[in-house]
């Protein structure tokens, strides 16, 4: 825990007319770790990824990552960091099959604009197969015939697949049944494994807790704090959610440091 | 399908994604495919049957090789404009000026070449083509644009488009009534033939160019290691493909006018070479894969990086481009260009031709070649319902009735899709 965080944000504030969404929120998230950012609606969850992701652009505050203070004006600042962005809405087109949707902008072509399917279609087995996506039929058929928890693991191995280091998960499990929301979640753990860091948004504290190695909770557009997932409870984190942290004297480090 | 598909993490890959199609799961797949109500052309072309053989009964010199040649040349026209209708639909817009645009294209390329007009282009008829093309492609921009980039619905621009451009027509042509083309190099696209022996070579090179394609694409995906279709298929395809393309020839070769053999018409051989080269278009290059994209999801596809707005500009601007090369060939079959060019239901056959071959009027599902089979239908019907002698009233209620009954068709299959659990 010693090593500097991949992507670190210090001070981010970020307001929309006469409404302020952050004021100086700090988050971190290291590699290979699961970082969950939980909060209430309104918190501000989506307007610090869209910070993250170049949605938006923070009117305050400083981002690093690697270490080295970046500026993120647009989404393709962000791909080119090697941070991704997995929608709630998925963002795939349903009439394109498995491979295409991978490749979705970023299609391998020659200098006639040709499109280089073999290529395409083998790395996509590749990568579907280091992440252990195996119920899928045919890499060939549209994505509408899959099921949801198919669709998002699609979704996430595009994050994935473009040596990306950071993928910032959006309610990845909120439309999914039970199983293939644990399938979902298994796929969420495997990229930490691997080396990356993954930041995670859920309402569903249950997942959180099966998957996050760290807890940050943002209340009211402030950060009130960071939680260990094997130092807390889901009523701690309930509360924190809700009522902002009650004492900052807690006996958890983190709070103190998060909350001052 | 995907019910029986269990969602178990760690499942044995190597089942689920290194199956190898054999002819078996083709066949399976195919009838999955009926089962669910994924009908595909099959429909189109029973009914395209059914009403060869109708009016082969009904009408005496329906089913001759004259007649065939004729339905060529009638529907080559209308198919240049469908093929931009394809395009314009997968996009999951319209475009309703492409028939007076043609209009407009027919026009420049007359005024063009019309001698003693005081603007006579140096070069002759191809380059009055050309430059017909290039100003429609223009107006497409100019369309396209509006649509694109200001975000006025795409119905309302082009339906402004459809005024203008036949008002514009009415300028020059409302005196006169009509150009007269003597223009060559313009009047074959509409009504040149080859010799026999020159059709027997393009049916050659049509199956030769076919087979090298799809096995060398075969060949292709076997040494990247990648799942293929099955081989027996692609034979079958193949064989497919010459059989029509040496049948038309054969046909085409057979007719006679006043004693002397017409061959294959040109019209055919470019109706073809559009279908070739806007398929690959369509399906081969970054540019078609992003109009299937945008048509699907412009969300996705603007998320993913692609330029939303430049894909839908280009393809207002090929719907153009394809509407001025239809046009073309309409004048060149009657030799002049008259007032009322790009009138008539050239619009409605012309869309219509696109939807009946399976295109949604929704975006991101259809095909190049829909266009062909939708307009072959469109232009047997018309050529059957005249031959016959019915009333022309007959002809536009008959298409009705297909349109409706081949959306219909594709709706319920659609329904039983989403019940399928697709």
């Amino acid at each position: 825990m010693t090593d500097t965080p991949l992507l670190e944000l210090r001070n981010i504030s970020k307001s929309f007319g006469s409404v302020q969404a952050l004021t100086d929120v700090d988050f971190e998230v290291r590699r290979g770790e699961v970082m969950a950012l939980v909060g209430d609606n309104g918190a501000g969850k989506s307007t610090l990824i869209k910070c993250v992701a170049g949605t938006h652009t923070a009117d305050s505050g400083e981002i690093f990552f690697e270490g080295e203070e970046v500026h993120i004006h647009g989404p393709k600042d962000a791909a080119r960091l090697g941070i991704e962005v997995v929608y709630q809405d998925l963002a795939l087109c349903d009439n394109l099959d498995v491979v295409q949707n991978m490749y979705l902008g970023r299609e391998e072509h020659d200098w006639l604009q040709r499109l280089k399917e073999g290529p395409m279609e083998t790395k996509t087995h590749a990568t579907l197969k280091s992440l252990a996506v195996t119920t899928i039929r045919s890499i060939r058929q549209p994505v509408a015939t899959l099921s949801g928890g198919q669709r998002q693991s699609v979704a996430v191995a595009r994050a994935v697949m473009w040596n990306s280091k950071l993928v910032i998960l959006d309610e990845p499990t909120a439309a999914l049944g039970v199983a293939q929301t644990e399938q979902v979640l298994a796929l969420v753990r495997r990229l930490a494994e691997q080396g990356l860091a993954v930041v995670i948004i859920s309402h569903n504290l249950h997942d959180i807790f099966e998957t996050a190695t760290r807890i940050t909770v943002l209340r009211l557009g402030k950060n009130v704090g960071v939680y260990e997932r094997d130092k807390t409870t889901q009523q701690e984190v309930v509360h924190a959610i809700t009522a902002g942290v009650p004492t900052k004297v807690s006996g958890i480090p983190q709070t103190v440091e998060a909350a001052s | 399908m995907t019910t029986e598909a269990v969602e178990v993490v760690g499942q044995d890959a190597t089942t689920a994604l290194d199956a190898e199609e054999s002819p078996r799961n083709v066949a399976q797949r195919v009838l999955d495919n009926l089962r669910s109500g994924n009908l595909g052309i099959l429909p189109i072309v029973i009914g395209q049957i059914f009403i060869v053989v109708f009016f082969s009964f009904k009408a005496t010199n329906f089913f001759t090789a004259n007649n065939f040649v004729n339905i060529i040349i009638q529907m080559a026209g209308t198919t240049m404009l469908a093929y931009g209708v394809v395009f314009v639909l997968l996009l999951g817009e319209i475009d309703l000026s492409i028939s007076y645009v043609s209009g407009i294209g027919a026009l420049i390329a007359a005024e063009f070449v019309l001698p003693g007009s005081g603007h006579v282009i140096p070069g002759g008829g191809l380059v009055a083509m050309a430059a017909a093309i290039a100003i429609c492609a223009a107006i497409g921009l100019a369309q396209g644009s509006i649509v694109a980039f200001i975000g006025v619905p795409s119905f309302v621009v082009t339906l402004a488009g459809f005024l203008i451009w036949q008002g514009v027509i009415l300028y020059p042509l409302e005196q006169p009534g009509a150009i007269n083309i003597q223009d060559r190099w313009i009047n074959y696209t509409g009504s040149y033939y080859f010799s026999p022996l020159a059709g027997w070579v393009i049916a050659a090179v049509v199956t030769g160019g076919y087979a090298l394609v799809t096995l060398g694409g075969l060949a292709g995906k076997r040494r990247a290691g990648v799942s293929i279709s099955d081989t027996s298929v692609v034979g079958l395809k193949v064989l497919g493909i010459a059989l029509a393309s040496f049948g038309t020839i054969a046909i085409c070769n057979h007719a006679q006018v006043i004693g002397r053999t017409q061959g294959l018409p040109l019209p055919g051989v470019i109706v073809v070479l559009f279908l070739v080269a806007l398929t690959f278009l369509a399906k081969r290059t970054t540019f078609g894969r992003h109009v299937y994209a945008v048509g699907g999801n412009a969300e996705a596809a603007r998320r993913a990086g692609i330029n939303v707005a430049r894909i839908r500009v280009l393809v207002f601007v090929l719907a153009g481009a394809m509407a001025a090369v239809g046009g073309i060939i309409l004048a060149a079959n009657v030799q002049s260009v008259s007032a009322d060019a790009g009138g008539g239901t050239l619009l409605l056959d012309a869309i219509a031709a696109a939807v009946i071959g399976g295109t949604s009027l929704f975006g991101g599902r259809g095909e190049v070649r829909n266009a062909l089979i939708g307009a072959l239908v469109i232009a047997t019907v018309a050529n059957g319902l005249n031959t016959a002698n019915y009333k022309p009233g007959t002809i536009y209620v008959v298409t009705g009735v297909i349109l409706l009954l081949a959306v219909t068709l594709d709706t319920i299959a659609r329904r039983l899709q989403v019940r399928a659990g697709r």
